[in-house]
């Protein structure tokens, strides 16, 4: 590590960290309801929204409402999204004359963004108009984050209350995060970028006659899209010479600010923040990084101002940045130790190619600067492991928080037992209920990459979108199932995506990934509210210290690593011990 | 308790429990424990692949998962075999007593089980008592050793806390009359079988939440196994070598067997019936398991003051002359005047005098003394002694000070300052004052001491570390009350309480959140033993104490209420750390089995297969890094069975400081033992040429 990627990672470091408190508090303020320095101007809008939306604000709901209320929304929000791509080519704000979506596609997307998942089986430029980028997409970035925020309030509120039922009003959560959190700061950001050089406009695309002409090998494709294949099975190609470049533009840097924000991830543009207008500077790509980061961070220290017990959040964020150096510190070693720069951030060097990869799979962002597929066997190890973990080192916006909690629930559970006394965590018994739903969710990304991968694994059709043979490609496989259930959306690149079979499966994987967590974590809520909270003594086991960091990792890392082991041999750890044979793929 | 001697009891409760381990085979049983049912799934499964291929290492296998159900059963059928043996002794009491039942005044022959609640019957000595039920007439006293052990026969009366007799214990001097309080088939003979058999045990709601705990990792590691074909399919593809990875059934279902967590599946339910038993080893017998489980999370104990705290009696400290008396004159009046005192405190004062000044009580008894005895009405005692051998005749009290105060007034006399001054300061420092006078004067007080329990200050220091705050109940006044509270170390007190007082402090602390226990006897404890999350009754109590709580202390010692709340902590731990050691040992078996099924994959000429690069315990072969995981995972459970019976080790420590120790020694000895287990396994099958 040279000292010059020392400097920028205590730079980063410090950011996330300062930044944790100051917003984690401005943002515990909005949610319990208290004035800020941004009422005088936003409280009246959202007074205005109650009431043309017809919200009483006051009014809390039990957790089968509340629950009811955030799936109409992500179910309105869903269709919505969907009819956009299939109507695109009908609809204004289409400079490109982009075609209507086809339906499995446009429901891949659908699903893709209301999950906050952003997997992109398509490339922005070339499939979506810009209506629909706005639109569909860029809204659902707002709300599916304000979503995740809006769960992890219920269960806090689970946590602390004495009052029996009430988890707070959905609408009220989803209004506030969306008008004083996520806007502001999005607005704020996307002025920065465009003030680096992010494009922003509702041109059509440039068209760039280029100064050398080159030849390139093209695969030839059927009329369904798929490459044709000779005898031997191997793609056909065909030769072809540019001349020309297209330049996208678009309304980018509104999309990007929110993709970054929101741990959404989707870009702009098919390469992401390779894309030098989506990411132009250094200074965008340590600013872009550092938004990963700072929402799902700081919300740790939200939730410890709102259980009134500032070490229960700083605990959280202690495991998450623990883990999170972990898998840096693996993958930085194993990228040094076989320097390449193929398929990495040539602008701004490895380092941060690396640096980004971590934060992205941990916070279930999915933006990407560097193709994943391109590191090191060991390398990209870190990353899919990341992701495999449950999205819970900081994890989604407000989805890394009650992921975790699942886990410290479980942790708690065990843990507990062994100090003598039913289990308690802040004072709320932990018995059958919790337990059951807490293993739902936990457990159901689990069986979801494994079962959706081994059926990958062996079915001709979906095996026809490999790129990569060998272990590599197992590797992606397992890469696309673990992001579409973790929701993070980033792919191990190399695998054709765009298939049937990836964009029903993977559709699926993403909702029962989203929302098979999210119910149990609402249950949970529901029944932990109903709970007496007992005194703190002595004999409890207390969950503010380093026993319980370590116990939490210990417990996130056993369950990940007994789960995916025996296919991470086959994948990622075969290609290591190949390539130090010799080897690669 | 059995008698019979130890090692022979020992050897035929082993040899019941191998018959019971094969009986419990049965699918119907296993049902009942998903994780093993998931493992006699598998070995059935082997077997029938025993029919496809035949092989030493197959065979092997099979054996061995059969043997890990065994062991389970093993352990189970041990910690159920004690219970039996105890429930066998009680069901020969239940044979068909006659009860001799009163109707409109006259007796009538009845069978035993045929009484309903309401009847009442007659007992006189040499019958058996045919039900439970409250003594309403008479005094006897019964043999109840068959039910406490406890071979001393007890006094039961009518009225007051001793009216409860069992059915089937029996009477042996005079008679009484019993109203019969349960109806048949529900008495506490029959709830004692059926809580020792562990017949009806229901799961605790603690054991639910594991049991989901480890369905769900069950279910995991099943999902991992299912699709391990898959990827090895797309391996064997990948790297040209169809028929590498050997994905056979003995193969899959051993690493099955080996991922799910056995080792506390196995040893579960064996946990939770031993901490019953070890309940009622130390005679105390708990109506349900989740009260065990409930003692674990107790946070406030109330404890009575007397029998609890301090011993049953005072004893006499010190004597308090008053002025111009010597110390001497006022022990040889104390002592006089106590002689006819049976009371502890009585003969407390005999004693301190004898040790003070040497004075022996027949030295004065040949006086020809008239005694005064003590009865709760005077609340004094004394003697007269008559004129004799030219001393004048002696009138002396000792009592209570408003008593003797008055006694001492009607004679003329008057109360000296002084003694008002003493008294009050003993009932300050936590004593009770006594006043001795002769006729007309107030010779002097005595210091009536509380005796607090040798070793209750320690305990209670140990609970507080354990988070458990003590609350002292007394009916003294708040000054004694607090005196003694600050003497034994207790955490709080409640004085001159009532058992309204009782009641309405456990509500307050429940609606808090916290859990309490209490120890209770009379009738009007029941409500409050009722409302406490544990309530130990005791044995000598009434029938309607005994029916509220939820534990019967059979030798009505209110301190085991102590000892419970450990047990049930134990319990709590020993499922805690068993838990954790299982999934711990996981990561062992990983790292044999699998570059045992991995090894020949990606193979090249002049390289070891890449995966051999996990085999970090160097195993000898393919198969005998199976089976020696297959055979440490069976031998564990054997192994841990003594654990399982008689709990992890127990600390009175706070819960971070159990925690990190029980994390070092499960956590971390359950990832490092079975590497060390494994390795050894296989040096013995390779010496053995097994595999």
């Amino acid at each position: 590590m040279s000292p010059r990627d020392f400097v920028q990672l205590a730079l980063y470091l410090l950011g996330v960290i300062a930044l944790t408190p100051l917003l984690g508090a401005f943002m515990a303020r909005i949610f319990q309801g208290k004035s800020t320095l941004l009422s005088p101007l936003l409280r009246p809008i959202e007074r205005t929204i109650y009431r043309l939306g017809g919200v009483d604000e006051k009014r809390e709901m039990r957790w089968t409402e509340y629950c009811l209320a955030l799936l109409v929304f992500n179910a309105i929000g869903f269709a919505f999204v969907f009819l956009l791509q299939i109507t695109q080519g009908w609809l204004p704000l289409n400079p490109a004359k982009l075609a209507n979506v086809p339906a499995p596609l446009a429901l891949n997307t659908a699903i893709s963004f209301m999950t906050n998942t952003n997997w992109q089986a398509y490339s922005g430029e070339s499939t979506m108009s810009y209506l629909t980028q706005m639109l569909g997409l860029t809204v659902q970035n707002f709300v599916s984050a304000a979503t995740g925020i809006a769960v992890m309030l219920a269960l806090t509120r689970g946590l602390v209350t004495r009052s029996g039922e009430a988890l707070g009003n959905f609408w009220t959560d989803l209004t506030r995060s969306t008008l004083y959190v996520l806007l502001p700061l999005s607005l704020i950001f996307a002025l920065v970028l465009v003030q680096q050089g992010v494009v922003q406009n509702f041109r059509a695309y440039d068209t760039a006659t280029l100064v050398a002409p080159y030849q390139v090998q093209v695969q030839k494709l059927n009329p369904s899209g798929q490459p044709i294949k000779d005898a031997q099975g191997n793609p056909e190609t065909e030769e072809q010479t540019v001349a020309e470049q297209i330049i996208p533009q678009g309304p980018a840097a509104s999309q990007i600010a929110i993709k970054q924000l929101g741990t959404n991830g989707g870009g702009f543009f098919g390469v992401n923040s390779a894309h030098p207008f989506e990411n132009p500077t250094p200074l965008t790509n340590f600013l872009e990084m550092l938004a990963i980061l700072l929402i799902p961070a700081a919300l740790t220290y939200t939730y410890g101002v709102m259980v009134g017990n500032r070490r229960q959040g700083w605990v959280l964020f202690a495991a998450m940045i623990t883990l999170f150096l972990a898998g840096l510190a693996v993958a930085w070693w194993a990228e040094a130790s076989h320097p390449s720069l193929e398929g990495k951030e040539t602008r701004f060097g490895i380092f941060n190619s690396v640096l980004w990869a971590t934060a992205t799979t941990d916070a279930s962002n999915g933006s990407v600067n560097a193709m994943h597929d391109s590191f090191s066997p060991l390398g990209g190890l870190v990353p899919m492991v990341n992701v495999m973990l449950g999205e819970v080192i900081f994890g989604g916006v407000g989805a890394g928080m009650y992921g975790i909690l699942m886990f410290a629930i479980l942790t708690v559970f065990i843990a507990g037992l062994m100090v003598g006394r039913t289990p308690e965590y802040l004072g709320k018994k932990i018995e059958a209920h919790e337990i059951r739903w807490a293993m739902v969710a936990v457990l159901l990304p689990c069986a979801l990459i494994l079962f959706g991968s081994a059926v990958a694994a062996v079915l001709p059709s979906a095996l026809a979108s490999l790129n990569n043979k060998g272990p590599h490609g197992l590797s992606e496989i397992l890469y696309a199932f673990a992001s579409a259930a973790g929701n993070n959306g980033s792919a191990f690149a190399g695998l054709s995506a765009n298939t049937n079979f990836y964009n029903y499966a993977l559709g699926l994987v993403m909702l029962l990934g989203r929302f098979g967590v999210i119910i149990p974590a609402l249950a949970i809520a529901g029944s932990l509210a109903r709970k007496k909270i007992a005194p703190l003594t002595a004999g409890t086991f207390p969950t503010d210290g380093t026993t319980f960091i370590a116990l939490l990792i210990s417990v996130i890392l056993i369950v990940g690593a007994l789960t995916f082991f025996p296919a991470l041999c086959l994948g990622p750890l075969v290609e290591h011990f190949l390539m130090n044979q010799g080897r690669l793929f | 308790m059995s008698k019979q001697p130890a090692a022979t009891f020992e050897k035929e409760l082993i040899l019941a429990a191998i018959r019971e381990s094969f009986k419990k085979l049965d699918p119907r049983v296993q049902w009942r424990n998903p994780v093993m049912f998931v493992v006699l799934i598998g070995a059935a499964l082997t077997t029938l692949a025993l029919f496809r291929e035949f092989s030493l290492f197959t065979v092997q296998i099979t054996l061995w998962l059969w043997f890990t159900l065994l062991f389970a059963n093993f352990a189970e059928a041990m910690a159920e075999g004690r219970g039996k043996a105890h429930a066998d002794t009680l069901r020969k009491m239940r044979t068909k007593t006659m009860a001799r039942r009163l109707r409109n005044g006259s007796e009538e022959q009845a069978v035993a089980s045929e009484l309903r609640r309401g009847d009442t019957v007659v007992c006189e000595a040499g019958d058996v008592i045919p039900a439970d039920g409250d003594v309403i007439e008479g005094i006897a006293s019964v043999d109840e050793s068959a039910i406490t052990g406890e071979s001393a026969p007890v006094i039961r009366e009518s009225g007051g806390d001793r009216s409860a007799v069992t059915g089937g214990t029996r009477v042996i001097s005079d008679r009484i009359v019993v109203r019969v309080t349960s109806e048949p088939g529900q008495t506490f003979l029959d709830r004692m079988i059926a809580m020792v058999e562990g017949a009806e045990r229901q799961k605790t709601p603690n054991e639910i939440a594991l049991g989901i705990l480890l369905v769900s990792l069950t279910a995991l590691f099943i999902l991992a196994v299912v699709t391990l074909p898959a990827f090895a399919r797309y391996s064997e593809n990948a790297s040209g070598q169809s028929g590498a990875v050997n994905t056979s059934i003995p193969v899959l279902v051993s690493l099955l067997v080996c991922l799910i967590p056995t080792t506390i599946g196995g040893l579960l339910s064996a946990i939770g019936i031993s901490g019953i038993d070890r309940l009622m080893r130390r005679n105390v017998l708990a109506t349900s398991g989740r009260a065990v489980e409930a003692a674990g999370d107790i946070d406030v104990l109330l404890l009575d003051k007397t029998g609890t705290i301090t011993l049953g009696n005072r004893e006499a400290a010190s004597f308090i002359p008053a002025d111009g008396v010597d110390e001497h004159a006022l022990a040889t009046a104390a002592q006089l005047a106590s002689l006819s005192d049976e009371t502890p405190e009585g003969r407390s004062i005999v004693v301190l005098a004898k040790e003070r000044f040497n004075l022996r009580p027949h030295d004065v008894a040949e006086k020809h003394a008239q005694f005064v005895p003590f009865t709760a009405q005077t609340r004094m005692s004394g003697v007269e002694i008559p004129a004799l051998d030219g001393q004048p005749p002696l009138s002396l009290r000792k009592g209570a000070s408003t008593e003797v105060r008055a006694w001492v007034e009607a004679n003329g006399g008057i109360f000296p300052r002084e003694i008002g001054i003493a008294v009050d300061e003993i009932s300050r420092g936590g004593g009770t004052p006594l006043v001795v006078a002769e006729e007309k004067r107030v010779l002097g007080a005595i210091f009536l001491k509380d005796i607090v329990k040798g070793g209750i200050r320690e305990r209670f220091a140990q609970l507080r570390k354990m988070g458990i705050r003590t609350v002292m109940i007394t009916g003294d006044n708040p000054l004694t009350a607090a005196a003694i509270a600050a003497e034994s170390g207790v955490d709080d007190f409640m004085a001159q309480a009532t058992p309204e007082d009782k009641l309405t402090r456990i509500r307050k602390e429940q609606g808090e959140g916290r859990l309490v226990a209490m120890a209770g006897d009379g009738t009007n404890d029941a409500p409050a033993l009722a409302q406490a999350d544990v309530g130990l009754a005791m044995n000598t109590g009434t029938q309607a104490a005994r029916e509220a709580g939820n534990m019967v202390d059979l030798e009505s010692n209110p301190t085991k209420l102590i000892e419970i709340v450990e047990i049930g902590k134990q319990l709590l731990m020993t499922r805690g750390s068993l838990t954790t050691f299982s999934i711990a040992n996981d990561v062992a078996k990983y790292f044999a089995i699998l570059p045992a099924m991995f090894s020949a994959l990606y193979v090249t000429s002049g390289h070891d297969g890449p995966l051999r690069a996990l085999d970090i315990m160097r195993l000898h072969s393919p198969q005998s890094a199976i089976l020696s995981a297959v055979i440490f995972n069976a031998l564990i459970i054997v192994a841990l069975i003594p654990l399982a019976l008689k709990g992890v080790r127990y600390h009175a420590l706070g819960a971070a400081a159990i925690l990190q120790r029980n994390v070092l020694i499960y956590g971390v000895g359950g990832l490092v033992a079975p590497f060390v287990g494994i390795k050894l396994v296989d040096l013995i099958l390779t010496t053995l040429h097994l595999a």
